[in-house]
C-alpha cells in the first residue's frame, strides 16, 4: 500500500466518524424533541399498578376527556414505592416535562416539594376545604400545597371467616389472641392434611416493613411513631422491642420465614391461594380477595389491626396525591385534570369502583359511598388513631430514616439480634442523622 | 516483523503516517467515548468530594475526603463489599468449571450437538431482569415449584424460603447468576477449544495416554489464556452485580452488593455525594482488579 492513499482513507475515516457523530447529536435531539413535542396537548400523568388502581385511574382520565375534549395519557409506575420515588426523582431531577402530573405517596411533599407547582394558585379555597385537615397540613410545605389529596389507606386485618366460624374462634383483637387462634387452627387444619399459614405482611426490607412495624409498635401503649412529633428520637423503648421481639418468635412458627421477602401483592398471592389465616394488607385487596376468579370469595373478612399490650388498635396511613410538576409544559389544563380526578364525584365514583377510599370527611356520611365498601365505617375508627410515619418531622432524611427503622426491624425477624439490641443501633443512628433530634434538614 | 532492509527513513515514515492514521480512526471513538462515558466519570469523581443532593444539585460544596471517610466507616458499605467479593468469588469459580464441563461437551461429536449449543445458551439469552423474577416465582417460599419438587422427592421436609432466609438468600442469588452466567462461559470456552491444535490430542491418543491426564496435561493449560480471559470478564461483570440482585432480595442487607448501596445512597437517600463516593470507590477496585488480572496473565503468557 502506498503512503499518499493512507492518509485520504484516514481522512474520510474521521469525516465518516464525524458524521456519524454530528447525525448522532441530531437524531437524539430529535427524539428528544419529539417525546416533548409530537404529543403536542397531552397531558400525561402517573397511575400506580396495584389491583384495580391503573384501570380505576383510566376510568377517570378517560371521563376528563370526555367532558373537556382534551386529551391525556396515564403512565404505569412501578409498584413498589422505593422504585416509584427513585424512578421521579430521576426525572424531576432532569427536569423533565415527560409527566405533567405526578401520583406522590404521603411521605413524599417534603422531599420533592422544589419540584412541584403550588396547588393553592389552581384550585379555589372552598375546594380545598373539603379535605381532611391533616392531609392538606401533610401536603403542604413552607405554604406551598405540593399535592392534593386522592386516595387514602390504612392497614387491615384480613381474616379467613369460614375457619374461623369452623374452629369457634372469635377475630382477634389483640396480638396475642391472634397469636392463639393462629397456633390452634393451624394446628387444626395441618391434622387434616391442610397446610396453612397463621399471617402474612409486608416484610421485605422496603417502605413497606415500615408501615407494618410501625403499626405494630404504634398500637401499644407508648410504642411511639420512631420519631416523634418534636423531632425526637423515641425508637428504643421497651414497648416497641417487646412487640418486634414477639412478631420475630413467631418466624417460621406461624408467620412463612418467606414473608422477610413478601410485598403488598406477595401477600396476596399467599392469602388468596388459601395459604394463610390471617393477613395484614391495605384496603385494595379487599375487591380482589371477592372477585369471580378468587379462591377465597365470600369467605374473608376484614377487621381493624389487632391491639397491643394496653394498647390501642391503628393502622398506618398511607395514600396517594396529585401533584403537578413545576417542568410541565400544560400547567393548566394538568391542574385542571388534578381539580377533575380529586373532585367529589370523582373521588365518589372511585370508592365504588374500586373501593378506594376517599380523603374527603362529607363522603364518609354518603349512603352510596358507605355500602360500596364494608370498611367504610370501620375507617372512621381507624382514621382517628391511625398512625402517620415520621415523614413531616425528617423532611429530606425520612427515607434514610424509614430505612434504618425496616432495616433494624429486618435484622430482628430474620432472628440475627434481639429487638433492644438492634433498636439501640437504630437509636444510634438516627440521633447522628440529626443531631440526638435537634435538627433534621 | 521489521526488516532490518528497509531504510530507517522509510520505516519510520511509514509508521508515523500508520499512526496518524490509527488516531484518526480512532478519533470518533474517542469523542464518543469521552462524552457519554468520561464526562459522567468525571463528574462523578468530582461528586464524590462534595456534598451534593438530589434535591439541589447546584448548593454543593467541596468537603474532602469526608464521604469516603464515611463509606468506611459505614457497617452497610463494608457489608455491600463483602457480599460482593463473596458473591463474585464463589460464583465466577463455580461458573468456570461448569462452563469447562459443558465445553468439553460441546466439544465432542454427536449428534444433535448445533441443537444442543443453541439450546445451552437460553439462559444466557433472557434478560436478567426476566430470568431474576421468574426465579423469584420458583423460589417461592409457598408457592414455588422448587420446593414443590424437593418435597415431593423427600429431599427436604418442609418448604424452605429461598429468598427470604438470611441463611440462603446469598446461595440463592449465586445459583440464580450461575444458572444464567454459565453458558457465557461455556461458550468462551468452548471456542478456545476448538482453536487448540489437533496434533496434541492425536499424539496423546496415538501414545494411549488416559484421557483425564491428556486433559490436566494437555488441555488445561493450552486452554489457560482463554480461561484466564473469561475468569476476567465474568469477574469485572460481577463486581459490578446490581439488577439480580435487586430483583430477587432487593434492599435485604443479607445480600446488598456495592452497586446496591450505591443506588441506595445516590436516589433512596438523595446522598449524591455518599453515592458519587460508593461509585468511584467500586470503579477504582474494579480498575485494581482489571491491572492486578493483566499483570497476573501477561506474567503467565511470559512463562509459557
Amino acid at each position: 500500500m502506498s503512503k499518499k492513499v493512507m492518509p485520504k482513507k484516514g481522512l474520510i475515516g474521521a469525516i465518516i466518524g464525524l458524521i456519524l457523530v454530528v447525525g448522532f447529536y441530531i437524531f437524539t435531539r430529535q427524539s428528544a424533541d419529539h417525546a416533548g413535542g409530537s404529543d403536542g396537548d397531552v397531558i400525561h400523568i402517573t397511575c400506580g399498578m396495584v389491583g384495580l388502581e391503573f384501570k380505576t385511574c383510566q376510568e377517570g382520565v378517560a371521563l376528563w376527556e370526555k367532558k373537556t375534549g382534551k386529551k391525556a395519557k396515564v403512565l404505569p409506575a412501578p409498584n413498589g414505592s422505593t422504585e416509584r420515588l427513585t424512578l421521579f426523582q430521576q426525572h424531576l431531577a432532569a427536569g423533565s416535562d415527560n409527566i405533567d402530573i405526578y401520583q406522590l405517596d404521603v411521605v413524599w411533599p417534603g422531599l420533592l416539594a422544589n419540584h412541584f407547582e403550588d396547588l393553592n394558585d389552581y384550585i379555589p379555597q372552598d375546594e380545598r376545604r373539603q379535605y381532611f385537615p391533616q392531609l392538606m397540613e401533610n401536603n403542604t410545605v413552607n405554604g406551598k400545597l405540593v399535592a392534593m389529596p386522592w386516595f387514602i389507606q390504612v392497614g387491615f386485618l384480613y381474616y379467613r371467616k369460614d375457619l374461623l366460624e369452623k374452629y369457634h374462634r372469635p377475630v382477634p383483637t389483640t396480638w396475642e389472641a391472634l397469636e392463639e387462634t393462629a397456633t390452634l387452627i393451624m394446628e387444626g387444619q395441618t391434622k387434616e392434611g391442610n397446610s396453612l399459614w397463621g399471617y402474612v405482611f409486608q416484610g421485605k426490607a422496603y417502605e413497606g416493613l415500615t408501615c407494618n412495624a410501625l403499626e405494630w409498635i404504634h398500637s401499644q401503649k407508648d410504642g411511639g411513631t420512631i420519631v416523634e412529633a418534636d423531632g425526637r428520637v423515641s425508637i428504643n423503648n421497651p414497648a416497641a422491642t417487646q412487640i418486634v421481639d414477639r412478631i420475630a418468635s413467631w418466624m417460621g412458627r406461624i408467620v412463612p420465614e418467606g414473608v422477610l421477602n413478601y410485598e403488598q401483592e406477595d401477600c396476596r398471592g399467599v392469602f388468596q391461594s388459601g395459604k394463610a389465616l390471617f393477613m395484614r394488607n391495605w384496603p385494595y385487596a379487599w375487591g380482589l380477595l371477592n372477585s369471580d376468579d378468587s379462591p377465597v370469595k365470600g369467605k374473608v373478612g376484614i377487621a381493624p389491626l389487632p391491639c397491643g399490650i394496653n394498647g390501642k388498635t391503628t393502622g398506618a396511613l398511607g395514600g396517594w396525591n396529585l401533584g403537578l410538576s413545576k417542568y410541565s409544559k400544560h400547567k393548566k389544563d394538568a391542574a385542571d385534570l388534578i381539580r377533575f380526578l380529586t373532585s367529589n364525584e370523582e373521588l365518589k365514583r372511585r370508592s365504588q369502583a374500586g373501593g378506594y377510599f376517599p380523603p374527603m370527611e362529607k363522603l364518609y356520611q354518603d349512603g352510596a359511598v358507605l355500602s360500596s365498601n364494608p370498611l367504610m365505617k370501620a375507617m372512621g375508627l381507624v382514621l382517628k388513631n391511625a398512625a402517620l410515619r415520621p415523614a413531616r418531622q425528617t423532611r429530606s432524611k425520612y427515607s434514610q430514616v424509614s430505612s434504618a427503622f425496616w432495616n433494624a426491624v429486618h435484622h430482628v425477624l430474620s432472628k440475627k439480634i434481639t429487638a433492644e439490641k438492634s433498636f439501640q443501633e437504630a437509636d444510634k443512628k438516627l440521633n447522628g442523622l440529626s443531631q440526638n433530634g435537634t435538627k433534621w434538614v | 516483523m521489521s526488516h532490518p532492509s528497509q531504510s530507517s527513513y522509510n520505516k519510520s515514515q511509514l509508521t508515523r503516517s500508520r499512526t496518524r492514521d490509527a488516531w484518526l480512526f480512532l478519533l470518533p471513538t474517542l469523542v464518543v467515548l469521552s462524552l457519554v462515558a468520561g464526562w459522567p466519570l468525571l463528574r462523578t469523581i468530582w461528586f464524590s468530594f462534595t456534598d451534593a443532593s438530589l434535591s439541589s444539585l447546584e448548593a454543593t460544596q467541596f468537603v474532602g475526603i469526608d464521604n469516603f471517610m464515611y463509606l468506611l466507616d459505614d457497617a452497610t458499605w463494608r457489608q455491600s463489599f463483602k457480599n460482593t467479593l463473596f458473591f463474585a468469588v464463589i460464583s465466577v469459580s463455580l461458573e468456570t468449571v461448569l462452563g469447562l464441563l459443558i465445553a468439553l461437551v460441546l466439544n465432542a461429536h454427536f449428534k444433535g450437538r448445533g441443537w444442543l449449543r443453541t439450546a445451552v445458551l437460553i439462559p444466557w439469552a433472557i434478560p436478567t431482569i426476566v430470568s431474576a423474577k421468574m426465579w423469584g416465582w420458583i423460589l417461592h417460599d409457598v408457592y414455588g415449584v422448587l420446593n414443590e419438587i424437593l418435597l415431593f422427592f423427600h429431599i427436604i421436609k418442609e418448604p424452605l424460603a429461598w429468598a427470604a432466609s438470611p441463611d440462603l438468600a446469598m446461595a440463592s442469588v449465586i445459583l440464580v447468576d450461575v444458572w444464567k452466567t454459565t453458558p457465557f462461559m461455556a461458550l468462551l470456552l468452548l471456542a478456545g477449544l476448538q482453536l487448540l491444535p489437533q496434533e496434541c490430542f492425536e499424539a496423546a491418543r496415538v501414545d494411549g495416554i488416559h484421557p483425564l491426564r491428556v486433559f490436566w496435561r494437555v488441555t488445561l493449560p493450552l486452554l489457560k489464556p482463554s480461561i484466564t480471559v473469561a475468569v476476567i470478564f465474568r469477574t469485572l461483570d460481577a463486581l459490578r452485580v446490581f439488577d439480580l440482585i435487586y430483583v430477587l432480595t432487593s434492599g435485604s442487607l443479607e445480600t446488598i452488593s456495592m452497586s446496591v448501596y450505591a443506588r441506595q445512597q445516590l436516589f433512596d437517600f438523595q446522598n449524591v455525594g455518599i453515592g458519587s463516593a460508593a461509585a468511584t470507590l467500586l470503579f477504582f477496585i474494579i480498575s485494581l482488579a482489571t491491572i492486578g488480572f493483566i499483570m497476573a496473565g501477561g506474567l503467565k503468557q511470559d512463562g509459557r
